[in-house]
C-alpha cells in the first residue's frame, strides 16, 4: 500500500527558453549593468565589464551542468563544482606535462595546444562525471531523495581529497599560455585571453542549445526529464541518456576548468566548492532545468561579483551572491526566466 | 502497511526498562560512561596513545561533537529538513558567549546564565532563517541553508567592527562553580570540569530529545518528514512545527559553541565552516538518522576516529617504515568513502532508528521489483 503515495509531478525540466522577448531582457540588463559599473568604476568600467562577462562565462559553464543533471534527475549534483576542480588540475598537468611554462606566441603551436587542453579536459572530466553517475548516484535512483544527495557530498569530499593528497594542498600555478596583447577593435579594448573566454563560453552554449533543441539524443534527454517512465516506453533508453547528460555536464565543467586555469592562472584543491555553489545560484536565477537560464543566470553572477567589489564591497561580493541564491528561492524560486514551477512544498 | 505496523509498534512498546519515562535510565548510562571513558582511557592499547588527560580533553572536545549531532539530527533526522548551514548556529552561540564575557566587549556575565542565553540566541536565528526557507523543500531547503551556513561566517569575518574580523575575539571568560569541591575558574591544564560539564549538558539535552520525540510535536515532526501534505491535512501546523525543529535543533547547536568558545577561550571565524556543518552531517548519517543515541554514539566514534584513529594509524605506519604517510590527511576521503558507502550500503545508519530501518527494508519490495527491470537490461 506505499507504493500509492503518487510521486509529486514532475517540475523541473530540461528546457529551453524561446520567448522573443529574452534577449531585449538581456540586452537591457546589460545596459543597466554598465551603466551601474561606470557609476562604480569610472573610467575602468569597460575593463570591469569585459571581467564580469568572462567571470560570468566560467560560472555559466559550471550552472550549465547543475541545471542539466538537476532538470533530468533532480539531484542537486554536490560533486559538480569538484568536477571543475578537477578539470582546472587537468589543464595544469598537461601543460606542465607538455613542458609550457609561459605565453605561445606562435599562433601554429599555441591552437592545437589550446584544442588539446580542451579536449582533454572535458573527455576526461566527462567520463569522471559518468563513473561518478554509475557507482554514486544510478543505485540510488530509486531512493529516498536525500540518499543521493548525501552520497553527492560524499563524492564531492573524495574528490577533494584526492586532489589535496594526491596532487598538491597549496594553490598550483598553470602556465599562462596565452599571450596578453590588448586588442582594439573599434572602441573597445579586450584582451586576447577575455575576448577568448568570452567567445568560447558563448560558443560552447550555443552548441548545447543546438544539441538539445535539435538531435535525437537531445530529445530523448528533454523526454527523459518529462516523464522517465513513457521514455523509456518510447524506447529511449534511459540509463544511456542520464549518462550522456553527465558526459555533457561535466565535459562543459571540465571546460570551465581549463578556463580558469588560462585566465585566473591559479587553482586549489578548494576552488570547487564556492564556485560550485555560485554556479548553482546560477543555474537556480536562471530558473532550475532552463539551459538558456542557467548560460544568463552565470553572466547576472558574473555582474554581481564584480560590482559588489567595483563598489567598494569586494570581501562581501561571496556574501551578495549567496543573499542572491536565498532571496531567489525564497521569493522568485522559478528564476529570473520563470516560465516553470519549481518545487515548492 | 509496514509504516502503520511500524507506528503501532512504536506507541505501544514498553517505554523503558525502569519505567517511568527514559530519563532514569538516561542518567544511569551517562553516569556509567561518564566513569568508564577515563578508566578505559587508562587500559593498553589506550593508555598508549595519550595520557587519562589528554583523553578526558579529547572527550570533552568530542562532546561539543555530540551536541552538534544531537541537534542537527532534530532537524536532518526528526523533521527531514535537510540543514546544510548547521555551524553558522554553532558560530552565533560561540560569538554569543564572547559577547556576555570577554575583554572584547567587557563584559563579564558567567558561564552558566550563557549557556540559557547562547541556546535562546541560536534559536531566534533558527526561526529567523528558518522562516524564510519555510516554503521550500528538500534540496532547495539545503541549498539555502548551505547559503546562509557561507554568509554567516562571513559576516562576523568582515565585521571588524564588531567581531574583530580574522583574528576573532580572544580571552574569553572560564565558567566558575564558585568554589564548589574546591574548584573556581575552570582551568586550561584541567580537563575534567569541562568533562563534567559536557556531560552533564549532553545528559539533559539526551533526556529532552527523548521525551520531545514522543509527544505531539516529535510525532508531529515524523508526519511532517514522512508526507507534509497529509500531515497539514490532518490538523499539524506545519510552519511552527517546522520552525520549531530549526528553533531547537539551533539551540543545541547553541550550547555547543557556548561550550566550545569557553574551552578554546577563543572564538574566530574559521572554526565555524562549512566542514563543521558536513562533519555534523556526517555524524548524523553513519550514526542513523532519528536514533537519539545511534547519532550520539555516531558522532562520537567519528570524531575519536578522526583525532586518535588516524593519528595512531600514523604513528603505525611509521614504526612500520612508511615514513611519508599521513592518514591525518585522508579525513574527508574517509568521510566522502563512509557516506557513499553507507547510502549504498546501509542507508538507515550503524545504529538505526528502529522505524527507519522497517522503512528502509520492509516496504521497497515493489520499488525494487520495478527498478530491477531496466537496469538489468543494461547490465547484460
Amino acid at each position: 500500500m506505499t507504493t500509492a503515495v503518487q510521486e509529486p509531478s514532475r517540475t523541473a525540466r530540461i528546457s529551453i527558453d524561446r520567448r522573443w522577448n529574452t534577449p531585449i531582457g538581456v540586452a537591457i540588463a546589460l545596459v543597466v549593468a554598465y551603466l551601474l559599473l561606470v557609476i562604480a568604476a569610472g573610467p575602468q568600467a569597460q575593463d570591469q565589464f569585459i571581467n564580469a562577462l568572462t567571470i560570468g562565462g566560467v560560472y555559466a559553464l559550471i550552472a550549465l551542468g547543475y541545471t542539466m543533471v538537476y532538470g533530468i534527475i533532480e539531484l542537486i549534483n554536490f560533486s559538480h563544482g569538484e568536477i571543475f576542480m578537477v578539470g582546472s588540475f587537468v589543464c595544469w598537468w598537461l601543460l606542465t606535462t607538455l613542458g609550457f611554462s609561459g605565453a605561445i606566441t606562435d599562433p601554429l603551436v599555441l591552437i592545437p595546444v589550446l584544442v588539446l587542453t580542451f579536449v582533454v579536459s572535458m573527455a576526461v572530466m566527462g567520463v569522471v562525471g559518468v563513473v561518478i553517475e554509475r557507482l554514486a548516484y544510478r543505485p540510488l535512483r530509486n531512493a529516498p531523495r536525500l540518499a543521493p544527495l548525501i552520497t553527492a557530498i560524499g563524492v564531492s569530499f573524495i574528490l577533494q581529497n584526492l586532489v589535496f593528497v594526491g596532487i598538491s594542498n597549496s594553490i598550483v600555478t598553470i602556465p599562462q599560455i596565452i599571450p596578453n596583447p590588448e586588442l582594439h577593435i573599434g572602441p573597445i579594448n579586450i584582451r586576447l585571453i577575455n575576448l577568448f573566454v568570452i567567445v568560447l563560453a558563448v560558443s560552447l552554449m550555443f552548441a548545447l542549445q543546438m544539441f538539445i533543441s535539435r538531435t535525437k539524443l537531445g530529445r530523448a534527454m528533454r523526454s527523459t526529464a518529462i516523464d522517465r517512465e513513457a521514455a523509456q516506453i518510447m524506447g529511449v533508453n534511459v540509463n544511456s541518456t542520464i549518462a550522456l547528460t553527465f558526459f555533457i555536464g561535466s565535459a562543459l565543467a571540465g571546460a570551465a576548468g581549463v578556463v580558469q586555469g588560462l585566465y585566473f592562472g591559479v587553482t586549489v584543491f578548494n576552488i570547487g566548492f564556492q564556485n560550485g555553489l555560485k554556479a548553482f545560484t546560477a543555474a537556480v536565477l536562471g530558473g532550475i532545468g532552463n539551459i538558456t537560464g542557467a548560460a544568463i543566470g552565470g553572466f547576472v553572477i558574473g555582474f554581481i561579483e564584480v560590482l559588489a567589489s567595483a563598489f567598494g564591497y569586494g570581501r562581501w561580493s561571496e556574501a551578495a551572491v549567496f543573499a542572491t541564491l536565498v532571496l531567489v528561492l525564497v521569493f522568485r524560486p522559478t528564476g529570473i526566466l520563470g516560465q516553470q514551477l519549481a518545487d515548492r512544498a | 502497511m509496514s509504516r502503520l505496523d511500524a507506528l503501532r509498534t512504536r506507541s505501544a512498546r514498553p517505554r523503558t526498562f525502569l519505567g517511568g519515562h527514559q530519563s532514569l535510565s538516561v542518567f544511569l548510562f551517562a553516569i556509567a560512561i561518564t566513569v568508564l571513558l577515563p578508566v578505559i582511557a587508562t587500559l593498553p592499547p589506550f593508555s598508549g596513545f595519550g595520557t587519562q588527560k589528554d583523553w578526558v580533553n579529547g572527550f570533552a572536545d568530542a562532546g561539543v561533537y555530540i551536541l552538534l549531532a544531537l541537534g542537527l539530527n532534530v532537524v536532518v533526522g526528526f523533521a527531514g529538513l535537510l540543514d546544510l548551514g548547521y555551524a553558522a548556529f554553532f558560530a552565533i552561540g560561540a560569538y554569543t558567549y564572547a559577547y556576555g564575557n570577554s575583554g572584547f566587549t567587557g563584559l563579564d556575565i558567567p558561564f552558566w546564565p550563557m549557556l540559557i542565553v547562547g541556546a535562546l540566541v541560536a534559536a531566534t536565528f533558527g526561526i529567523l532563517l528558518g522562516a524564510p526557507t519555510l516554503r521550500l523543500r528538500g534540496d532547495y531547503l539545503a541549498i539555502v541553508t548551505l547559503g546562509f551556513g557561507e554568509i554567516v561566517p562571513v559576516v562576523f569575518l568582515n565585521s571588524d567592527k564588531y567581531t574583530n574580523g580574522t583574528n576573532g575575539i580572544t580571552g574569553i571568560g572560564q565558567p566558575s562553580i564558585y568554589g564548589v569541591f574546591g574548584i573556581n575558574g575552570f582551568g586550561f591544564t584541567n580537563p575534567w570540569p569541562y568533562y563534567i560539564t559536557i556531560v552533564v549538558i549532553i545528559t539533559i539535552v539526551v533526556c529532552l530529545l527523548y521525551r520531545l520525540e514522543d509527544s505531539r510535536l516529535g510525532r508531529a515532526w515524523v508526519a511532517l518528514r514522512e508526507d507534509e501534505l497529509a500531515a497539514a491535512s490532518m490538523g499539524i501546523n506545519t510552519v511552527t512545527t517546522k520552525l520549531l525543529a530549526f528553533a531547537i535543533g539551533a539551540s543545541t547547536a547553541g550550547l555547543a559553541g557556548v561550550f566550545f568558545s569557553s574551552k578554546l577561550s577563543s572564538v574566530t571565524p574559521d572554526s565555524f565552516g562549512f566542514t563543521v556543518s558536513f562533519t555534523a552531517l556526517a555524524m548524523v548519517v553513519l550514526g542513523g538518522m532519528g536514533n537519539i543515541w545511534g547519532v550520539a554514539a555516531g558522532a562520537f566514534i567519528v570524531y575519536e576516529l578522526q583525532t586518535q584513529g588516524l593519528k595512531q594509524l600514523n604513528t603505525f605506519a611509521h614504526s612500520i617504515g612508511l615514513q611519508n604517510v599521513d592518514f591525518t590527511n585522508y579525513q574527508y576521503l574517509l568521510y566522502g568513502l563512509a557516506l557513499v558507502l553507507m547510502m549504498l550500503l546501509r542507508p538507515e545508519g550503524l545504529f538505526p532508528s528502529r522505524r527507519r530501518r522497517r522503512e528502509l527494508h520492509e516496504t521497497p519490495a515493489e520499488d525494487e521489483l520495478t527498478a530491477a527491470d531496466p537496469t538489468a537490461g543494461v547490465a547484460a
